[in-house]
């Protein structure tokens, strides 16, 4: 295809996306009246939540995984590891974070990139700010977020999950413990060339379509089940029940969100969206993100794969100082929102 | 040739080995198809991120799954 014509087609699109969109709430009250359903009751409250809110997410989530796809034909995680091991810890972590968010990461390549990091000489520290930023401040979670409780939201998520993996990486750096990364980790001689990939705009735009059809096509039962069970609650749990056990008054549902949240692998979208009907029903929004958080940065699958390359102690470390860096989140959002 | 597939197991790794047993079948090609789960060896390649695909010692593809149809194209190359 020619770049002219790709690039029609894209505006297309996006104008097409934008009508439907803005027209979503329009569609899904009109469908609930058409079945003859009344509004008020709790069978109508819960469907109409449920026919605007899946299609409004699923839209989101498809806008958003696409420009990010495209982004990410930009970055790879040979030149990541390029960039990174030019810059010394500090400036090296605040980059590292930043680029977790461009860089293309599956939690089953932890492995491989943790070494190829180290082999080329990008510093401990700065390999796992990459390394807590990537899986958990992505394009899911901040779309999904985005859509279910608005761009302050997201956007705390991102500024605070950036300082955690900046923070954290940085203080693993400080504590010199190189010496407990497995001892057959740095006697790896691999190649640190970048693979040449020499890409038009249309591969480009077309690397977003790959990435909506791969990243969407995975999630969508996620979204479709988690709002569900929100539309649910929505409609049958009483408004308010939630607070007096998950409230912002009880200090102590963030250690407990972390610590049943730490070992559990969960996409993001299966969480989210039983997260923001929790939330609706009067859980406490640091207790909601923590928990959120924890899911996303840390489980229990990682650690093990992660035991083949970190010493136990410093495997621990690890995994100590990320949850109570997200506990330090979910009480500053408790403190300051209301 | 040799057609080499990097990963340590995970599930792309597993669709990048039938995506590619497949190519091999339809474009009548002779290769060999190996698996490579060694994480060391995997890291000699220099590839960060699995699954990928090695021919004759050639990074092809890393970190996705090629449809057979694309594998083949580049197999006949």
């Amino acid at each position: 295809m020619r770049t002219r014509t790709a690039n029609a087609v894209l505006v297309t699109a996006l104008i097409g996306w934008w009508l439907l969109y803005t027209s979503l709430a329009c569609l899904s009250g009109s469908v609930v009246s058409a079945l003859g359903i009344d509004h008020g009751s709790h069978m109508g409250a819960s469907l109409a939540f449920l026919l605007f809110e899946v299609p409004k997410v699923l839209m989101l989530l498809v806008l958003i995984v696409y420009a990010v796809g495209v982004l990410r034909s930009y970055f790879s995680p040979e030149k990541t590891r390029q960039i990174l091991s030019k810059f010394p810890e500090g400036v090296g972590n605040v980059l590292a974070a930043l680029l977790g968010i461009a860089t293309p990461f599956c939690s089953c390549s932890a492995v491989p990139l943790f070494i190829g990091f180290l082999t080329a000489g990008v510093p401990l520290g700065v390999t796992f700010s990459f390394l807590i930023s990537a899986p958990m401040v992505n394009e899911v979670a901040l779309a999904l977020l985005f859509g279910l409780f608005g761009w302050k939201v997201a956007g705390l998520y991102l500024l605070t999950g950036l300082a955690v993996a900046m923070l954290g990486g940085w203080v693993i750096g400080k504590l010199r413990m190189e010496n407990h990364v497995e001892d057959w980790v740095m006697k790896v001689r691999g190649s640190t060339d970048v693979l040449d990939s020499d890409m038009r705009w249309v591969d480009r735009l077309r690397a977003g379509i790959e990435a909506v059809r791969d990243i969407v096509g995975n999630v969508w039962p996620w979204v479709v089940a988690g709002v569900g069970l929100g539309a649910f609650i929505h409609g049958y749990v009483p408004t308010g029940m939630l607070a007096s056990f998950m409230g912002k008054d009880a200090w102590w549902t963030v250690p407990l969100a972390v610590l049943i949240g730490v070992p559990m692998y969960a996409n993001a979208a299966g969480v989210i969206p039983v997260v923001s009907a929790l939330l609706e029903k009067g859980a406490a929004l640091g207790t909601a993100l923590a928990f959120m958080m924890s899911v996303t940065a840390l489980s229990a699958p990682e650690a093990i794969l992660l035991r083949k390359v970190l010493k136990p102690r410093l495997l621990a470390t690890f995994f100590g100082l990320v949850s109570f860096g997200i506990l330090l989140v979910g009480w500053l959002f408790n403190l300051l929102l209301t | 040739m040799l057609l080499e597939i990097l990963g340590t197991g995970c599930t792309k790794c597993k669709l990048l080995h039938e995506a590619v047993l497949k190519a091999v079948t339809e474009s009548g090609v002779n290769a060999e198809v190996r698996k490579v789960e060694d994480i060391a060896k995997i890291m000699e390649y220099g590839v960060m991120s699995t699954p990928a695909l090695v021919k004759d010692g050639k990074i092809l593809v890393a970190g996705k799954v090629p449809t057979p149809k694309e594998i083949a194209s580049w197999l006949v190359a």
